[in-house]
């Protein structure tokens, strides 16, 4: 008979469950990149999720953990498939392998595996990359709307043949909406935003399919609200504030929230749970703080888009934001400012 | 309909509450003998008042609480006392304790009881003292002594009377309110007078139970008193607990570390009620308690009446308990239970279930993988604490982050053990915690007590040290004065011992001056000699060298050596001659 400790029963949940939800979760955004963009993402989270396995497991080896019980809660393979899908599709092979050997060793084992990581493995591959190959990084796929006539997207073969032979990708490349809009301001008369319902083609709907499987995971309580309504409030209020009417100026809400990695970045990357922060009160601080670092980057910086770095900048605020966030608990007046002090 | 405040948190676990309520309430035959620890509640222990060989009868008082926050322990049954001697006690820490042994002798014949038909009648205190006197203590699973909870001197508006029994699995306090309902309301109204007839008496229940709320209905009905209410609150563990039923019931908050009392409420379990009711109606004390027997290992679950005292094993035997098929013996619920050892240990008044689930139903825990902070423990605490962070805190030891991360407020419900998805005994962290953080604040106290004898036993022998150089001086005096008045009488000089003394004194201070700065030249001479050796060495250095590069710096050290020098003597041009000292004295 074991000696057991209260409590004697345990609900249905399992780590492993919420990792395959997130997993389902990234379908209808995977579903419109491949729309648009074709299969070259399918290919990066395959690449990714490869080596991340075999990174994890070489890793869990080396520093003398059950190799199949940690890999069983499938974190490495959300890192991998969340690192794959914010990749531009028909990189170089080498590009989600680096990414995601950087992401699993680097950023998580070297930290201490699981739970322990500060930064999200998944931005810091990515991060890793567009700092190290920014040529390869900023080169995406042209959408299936722009396409010249006669022109269709890229067959699963002709896409191992850039990924593997590396061969241009000539006419089908071109800018993203928001390096686009980045080095015009003025985005009129661009087919990438003709071409568009509210934002750019086909990156609303990748955004939108994102938003979707946001909600999804909303829905199950995999996370809560604050971090995702927090950083997309704080991105539209900004926005608004700059914005000075139709293509011009900085930009509208619609347009900021619906291009890049926004919606990835809102309800995949920023609700991470191990690197984000405790309170309610700490989250909706964390993802505003994102949403604003997100703005600025994106408007003022050198970088187009700023998902990553807004999120490992927060990921590094995490541990001050939760010192200073203690909520109230019963039975006490009102939370303390600065856990260790007395005031 | 009366407004209910909401609780942050809680969970909704299985029930499992049908399978214990489909037999009617049951009794049992006497077992071979009956096992009563003195320590059956919060508190101090009983002291036992019989001795082995004594023969008592039901209800006789076996052992006196010591003071007010103890309780009496009465025999459940006439017989013998064959045994008073340390015996497996139902504790979370499975040690044995001290207990008094009795052996039925079958007849079961009552000691004289005295009964009381009007309490109205009669001072509360002697009321209190009832109580008290029938050993009545928390039933509901705290064992706090009924009657130090009933003494209090804050005004009390509220009296809560908890039949919300939100844990899963157990049905006792269901049971009773079926079968006994008006003894309860009458219990209320009694508990009502002792605490100076607060305005409203509120019968709570979780509405999964429709039939104890229409008993209980029923019964404030038939009683007719205004300020009885039954009032239904959602099911939601863990709502039964005392400081969550106040802010279900009054949407305020029992401030950390009081009592409801606080707040004008007092909070007591049905069972209590009923307990307390029979003590002071028929005087009778607490010798049996409704026990829930549930679980798949058991062939029969129900609710029975056990005197207290009853060996476990006795009570698995008659419910068919059946141990290959069990994952755990748990005394109390699912959520807060406590797993039992050793079966031999007694029912007691505390035992308000005996839980034997089945593997399928109570699979045990996995390995506890990484905690991922995913926060679904900090949803579910209903004290709003960051449990993610406790168990940070606790693991890394920091006492300091889990004092204001409010550890000491844990309820330790095992609401977030049951959500986490890493399977992390969080419970199993925090009780760890608080027991290193107490046993580390005692030892710090004897610590402090330790320095403060130490620093008071150093002060004592200064002072005594202090005490005899004045009782030495004093008593040299007295003799210099002796030898005076004798020399003044015999020679009539004044006090020459006066005199050589003070030049004495003089000649030893003039010496001490003349030392130290003989002492200082001579240290400012080997200072010196140093210096002028090294300057020596290095201008040796110098003429050696032939590596031009290396002649800058060396000159430098040779430039330094020199100042060292100059600064030396210069320090013993200054200084006084010796000459010059003596004369100066002498003058």
């Amino acid at each position: 008979m074991a000696l057991l400790s209260s409590p004697h029963l345990r609900g249905p949940n399992s780590t492993a469950g919420i990792m395959q939800l997130v997993l389902l979760a990234t379908l209808p955004g995977f579903l419109a990149l491949t729309w648009f963009f074709g299969a070259g993402t399918f290919y990066n989270i395959l690449l990714a999720s490869v080596t991340a396995v075999t990174a994890e497991a070489l890793m869990l080896k080396l520093r003398r953990r059950p190799v199949a019980f940690y890999l069983k809660d499938y974190s490495a393979l959300v890192t991998a498939v969340l690192l794959g899908l914010a990749l531009p599709p028909y990189a170089p092979w080498w590009i989600p392998v680096v990414g995601a050997l950087s992401a699993i060793i680097i950023a998580k084992h070297l930290y201490g595996g699981l739970g322990y990581n500060p930064f999200n493995p998944a931005m810091v591959g990515y991060v890793v990359l567009l700092i190290s190959f920014p040529v390869e990084m900023t080169q995406w796929a042209t959408p299936l709307p722009l396409l010249p006539e006669g022109q269709s997207l890229l067959g699963p073969i002709t896409a191992l043949e850039h990924i593997f032979l590396e061969t241009p990708l000539d006419a089908h490349s071109g800018a993203t909406p928001l390096e686009r809009f980045y080095i015009n301001q003025i985005y009129q008369n661009e087919p990438l935003f003709t071409e568009a319902r509210w934002a750019g083609a086909g990156w609303e709907w990748v955004n939108i399919g994102f938003l979707v499987g946001g909600l999804f995971l909303l829905y199950k309580k995999v996370f809560t609200w604050h971090v995702p309504v927090s950083m997309l409030l704080s991105l539209g209020i900004l926005s608004l504030f700059f914005y000075e009417g139709t293509y011009a100026g900085g930009g509208s809400p619609v347009f900021h929230w619906l291009s890049g990695g926004i919606m990835l970045g809102a309800f995949f990357i920023a609700t991470d749970p191990v690197t984000s922060v405790a309170s309610r009160r700490g989250k909706l601080i964390f993802g505003a703080a994102i949403g604003i670092l997100v703005y600025v980057i994106r408007s003022w910086s050198n970088y187009p888009e700023g998902v990553a770095f807004a999120v490992l900048l927060m990921n590094f605020a995490a541990p001050f934001i939760d010192h200073y966030t203690v909520p109230r608990s019963y039975g006490h007046p009102k939370s303390r400012q600065g856990v260790g002090g007395k005031g | 309909m009366r407004k209910l405040w909401n609780i942050p948190g809680g969970i909704h676990p299985p029930e499992h509450k049908v399978q214990s309520l489909g037999q009617p309430l049951a009794s049992l035959p006497l077992p071979e003998e009956l096992v009563l620890p003195v320590s059956q509640h919060l508190g101090n222990p009983a002291q036992p008042v019989v001795e082995v060989g004594d023969t008592v009868l039901r209800g006789q008082l076996v052992a006196e609480g010591r003071d007010s926050i103890s309780a009496n322990v009465h025999a459940s049954t006439s017989g013998t006392i064959v045994a008073i001697e340390d015996r497996p006690l139902p504790h979370p820490s499975g040690l044995d304790g001290l207990c008094i042994v009795l052996k039925p002798d079958g007849q079961d014949q009552w000691a004289q009881l005295e009964a009381c038909e009007d309490y109205r009648q009669e001072d509360r205190r002697a009321l209190l003292e009832r109580i008290q006197a029938a050993g009545v203590a928390g039933l509901g699973g705290a064992g706090f002594p009924t009657a130090a909870k009933l003494r209090t001197d804050q005004e009390i508006r509220t009296l809560i009377i908890n039949g919300t029994e939100c844990e899963p699995y157990i049905t006792a306090d269901d049971m009773l309110m079926r079968e006994q309902p008006d003894e309860i309301v009458q219990g209320a109204l009694l508990l009502s007078y002792i605490l100076g007839e607060p305005g409203e008496v509120l019968v709570v229940i979780e509405d999964n139970k429709p039939e104890a709320i229409a008993a209980m209905r029923d019964a404030v009905v038939r009683a007719a008193d205004a300020r009885l209410e039954v009032v239904v609150i959602p099911t939601k563990y863990p709502s039964g607990g005392e400081k969550q039923l106040v802010q279900i019931l009054t949407g305020q908050e029992v401030p950390s570390g009081k009592l409801p009392a606080h707040l004008g409420i007092v909070c007591q379990n049905v069972g209590t009620v009923v307990a307390a009711y029979r003590a002071v109606r028929y005087g009778e004390p607490l010798i049996e308690r409704i026990t829930t027997v549930t679980g798949e290992a058991f062939a029969s679950q129900r609710n029975v009446r056990v005197r207290l005292g009853t060996p476990m094993a006795f009570l698995l035997k008659q419910h068919g308990y059946d141990p290959a098929r069990a994952a755990s013996l748990v005394m109390g619920g699912p959520m807060m239970g406590f797993a039992i050892l050793n079966p031999d240990a007694p029912v007691i008044k505390t035992t308000n279930c005996l839980l034997a689930p089945s593997r399928q139903e109570a699979p045990p825990p996995g390995p506890a993988q990484a905690c991922i902070r995913c926060g679904l423990c900090a949803e579910v605490c209903p004290a709003s604490l960051l449990p993610q962070q406790l168990y940070w805190h606790a693991r890394a030891q920091d006492e300091d982050k889990l004092q204001s991360h409010h550890l000491f407020d844990c309820i330790e419900c095992g609401a977030c053990a049951y959500v986490c998805p890493s399977q992390i005994p969080l419970v199993q962290f925090y009780r760890a915690a608080k027991g290193e953080i107490r046993r580390r604040n005692e030892d710090r106290q004897l610590a402090d007590r330790a320095r403060a004898r130490f620093d008071f036993r150093k002060q004592r022998i200064e002072e005594e040290k202090e005490a005899r150089r004045l009782a030495r001086e004093a008593a040299q005096a007295e003799a210099q004065a002796r030898a005076a008045a004798s020399a003044t009488i015999a020679t009539d000089r004044p006090k020459p011992e006066a005199a050589a003394r003070s030049a004495k004194l003089l000649a030893v201070a003039a010496k001490a001056q003349q030392n130290a700065a003989a002492n200082q030249r001579s240290r400012l001479e080997r200072n010196l000699l140093a210096a002028e050796a090294r300057l020596e060495k290095l201008q040796l250095r110098l003429k050696e060298i032939d590596d031009a590069s290396q002649e800058g710096p060396l000159l430098a050290r040779i430039k330094e050596a020199e100042l060292a020098c100059q600064a030396v003597r210069d320090k013993l041009a200054a200084l006084p001659s010796e000459e010059n000292e003596t004369s100066k004295e002498d003058s």
